[in-house]
């Protein structure tokens, strides 16, 4: 591992504060190896996306510690200056809806990250047919967003949120609006961008379709995590 | 980079372009309220450039003839020819009135000029057709825009004129076509009383005793002439030699007469700074009204295009992009707006200006200015929608 991947040591985060503090995550502790999926399973409320939110940078964890590849990004308080371009650069999301932008087509839409890094609109495009080809969508390349499947976009969100090459890839109930066939193939595409780009992936889920797929699983409880061992199915 | 506005545009273009035209129509109608004061001035200027004259020499203290009633003997003329530095001298009646054309009733300026006299101030500087009035009576010059024609008849107080000439833009300061007829005939028009009047005021006179002179024959007949003529113009019209600084006669004319003399400049100032500047004011507020209701519509709508983006824009956050880029996202739209409005506007003002009864003159300064507005405007209601748009917060994209 080498320091690459996710660590999580003791992340604590707490909204508010006096009487109506709310402590959504006490004790977290995860660790996710470059080309891993890992699995993050847990009730409502019980503070996954305070979790991914804190990983993905847009709010500030209360103490703790996170690494993403190499760098320390937080050590009780932040050790990066430009959050945004930490966002930008190493780390994909995922969401639940695809959220693509309704107003450019699947190239440009997969294309923007690397645009908004400075790459020039040609080599960004050029990045972005890439991995529309490795996601099997590259036929749509053209197309507008409400043209496509729901299963097409989240193939084509999944390529916006890899083309920058982010070591991270946080995906909050990716496969929540698809049927079981197409819940699995979005798994085992981002197991396989996981295993090429050498990417580490946390896939918050309810999903029980995809739950065996992964190898190990966290389970989060009133914002405490407990490592498990998956079923590590394989998907054909 | 690509320009994320310009997606968007092209996008929802059909959104775009109809809030566009409508606002499109509306910078029209303000840009038709614009070319209705432009014109209003150029009326006006036209008014004074077509008179030929270089001085109006008026009755004392009056803001004469356009814009207060003035009157002045009849016989002033000689004596101002006569001054230094004065070229010609004749006078001039003006009245609006109703009058009948073969097309129909028509608002008209009745100017009376001294008849034979082409190249007297006063007269039109050319004709369109025919010729000029060489009859002392019941010939006319009337303006195309009159609606009269060669060859009609048109009616004016008791007597029928034939129209011998036609103009083109010879228009009094409200934009009412001229129609010149020769000067007695105009005097007489100015103060003509019924039959039944004069009858009445001869009986009057033949009865009042201090007329009665039996000693002095002919004094009766003398006083029902003197009252029943109008030795009284509106003005005279004077042109300079060449050479001649308009100031000095001006000045000297004032000292020699007891009249009021005004220059080209001057009588400009009055046009424009009181004879339409009620007028002018009028306008002012409804472009007034017309801008705030414009900057409204731009407000709301870039609003609601933002408020239908607001996720999309959580998105655009949390992948990285500037606040700066969708700052300029959000303007750059509003902006797109009010040139696709400018555009249309001007296009629909310069389509329905010549439908206006009143001279309407699109200046480019007009559309320049609007440029500005427009383009002010679209900032300023851009900022409501931006600072909404920066609130936003990107962990909103990950939802709870
Ligand atoms: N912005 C917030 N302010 C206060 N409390 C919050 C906020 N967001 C989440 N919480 C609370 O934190 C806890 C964890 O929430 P969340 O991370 O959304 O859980 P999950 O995604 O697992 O449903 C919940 O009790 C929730 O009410
Ligand atoms: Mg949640």
């Amino acid at each position: 591992m080498s320091g690459a991947g996710i660590r999580i040591e003791g992340l604590r985060k707490r909204y508010g504060s006096g009487d109506t503090a709310v402590d959504a995550l006490k004790q977290v502790d995860m660790s996710v190896a470059p080309g891993e999926v890992v699995g993050l399973i847990g009730p409502s409320g019980s503070g996954k996306s305070t979790l991914l939110k804190c990983l993905g940078a847009v709010i500030e964890p209360t103490a703790g510690r996170m690494m993403l590849g190499e760098h320390t990004i937080y050590d009780d308080g932040w050790r990066v200056r430009d959050l945004r371009a930490l966002r930008r650069d190493r780390i994909g999301f995922v969401f639940q809806a695809p959220y693509l932008i309704p107003f450019l087509d699947v190239t440009d839409n997969v294309a923007l990250p690397p645009m908004l890094a400075g790459v020039p609109n040609a080599e960004a495009r050029r990045r972005a047919l890439g991995l529309l080809d490795a996601l099997e969508v590259r036929h749509r390349a053209a197309a507008m967003p409400a043209q496509l499947s729901g299963g097409e976009q989240q193939r084509v969100a999944i390529a916006r949120g890899l083309v920058n090459r982010p070591p991270v890839i946080l995906a909050d109930e990716p496969t929540a609006p698809l049927d079981s066939a197409r819940a699995l193939a979005v798994i085992r595409i981002l197991n396989e961008m996981a295993r090429r780009y050498r990417t580490a992936v946390i896939v918050v889920t309810h999903d029980e379709k995809i739950i065996p797929t992964f190898a190990r699983i966290y389970h989060i409880r009133d914002g405490v995590t407990q490592e498990e061992r998956g079923e590590g199915r394989s998907i054909g | 980079m690509i320009s994320l506005a310009a997606r968007d545009i092209v996008h929802g273009w059909g959104k775009f372009v109809f809030t566009g035209v409508g606002l499109g129509l509306l910078i029209g109608v303000t840009l038709i309220m614009a070319g209705v004061y432009r014109g209003m001035v150029d009326d006006g200027k036209a008014l004074l450039d077509n008179s030929g004259a270089d001085l109006w020499v008026v009755q004392q203290d009056t803001l004469g003839p356009y814009a207060e009633p003035s009157s002045v003997r009849d016989d002033t003329w000689r004596r101002l020819r006569t001054t230094p530095g004065v070229a010609r001298a004749a006078n001039v009646t003006y009245l609006t009135m109703q009058l009948a054309t073969s097309a129909g009733e028509v608002r008209a300026m009745v100017v009376g000029v001294p008849p034979g006299e082409i190249v007297a101030p006063g007269w039109p500087p050319f004709l369109v057709a025919g010729r000029h009035i060489t009859r002392s009576h019941y010939e006319a010059v009337a303006d195309l825009a009159s609606g009269a024609r060669l060859g009609d008849v048109l009616k004016i107080r008791r007597h029928r004129y034939t129209v011998v000439g036609l103009t083109r833009r010879m228009v009094s300061a409200s934009g009412d076509p001229m129609v010149f007829i020769p000067l007695r005939d105009a005097q007489e028009a100015q103060f003509l009383k019924d039959n039944d009047a004069v009858r009445e005021t001869r009986r009057r006179n033949a009865a009042d005793p201090a007329f009665d002179r039996p000693g002095v024959p002919g004094l009766l007949a003398a006083i029902d002439e003197a009252q029943g003529a109008n030795p009284w113009v509106n003005a005279v019209l004077v042109t300079l030699q060449p050479g001649a600084s308009a100031t000095d006669v001006a000045q000297a004319i004032r000292r020699w007469t007891r009249l009021t003399v005004y220059t080209r400049g001057s009588m400009e100032a009055i046009l424009v700074g009181k004879l339409i500047a009620t007028s002018a004011r009028q306008i002012g507020m409804f472009l007034v009204i017309l801008g705030v209701v414009s900057a409204t519509i731009v407000a709301f709508i870039i609003y609601t295009l933002t408020m239908d983006k607001l996720r999309e824009i959580a998105v655009l956050k949390l992948i990285g992009t500037r606040n700066r880029t969708i700052a300029a996202m959000i303007l750059q739209q509003a902006i797109a707006l009010g040139l696709i409005g400018l555009v249309t506007g001007r296009i629909a003002a310069t389509w329905a200006a010549p439908a206006f009864p009143k001279y309407v003159l699109l200046v480019p300064q007009d559309t320049l200015a609007a440029l500005c507005i427009v383009i002010a405007i679209c900032v300023l209601a851009s900022l409501v929608a931006i600072r909404i748009a920066l609130a936003v917060d990107p962990a909103e994209a990950i939802g709870g």
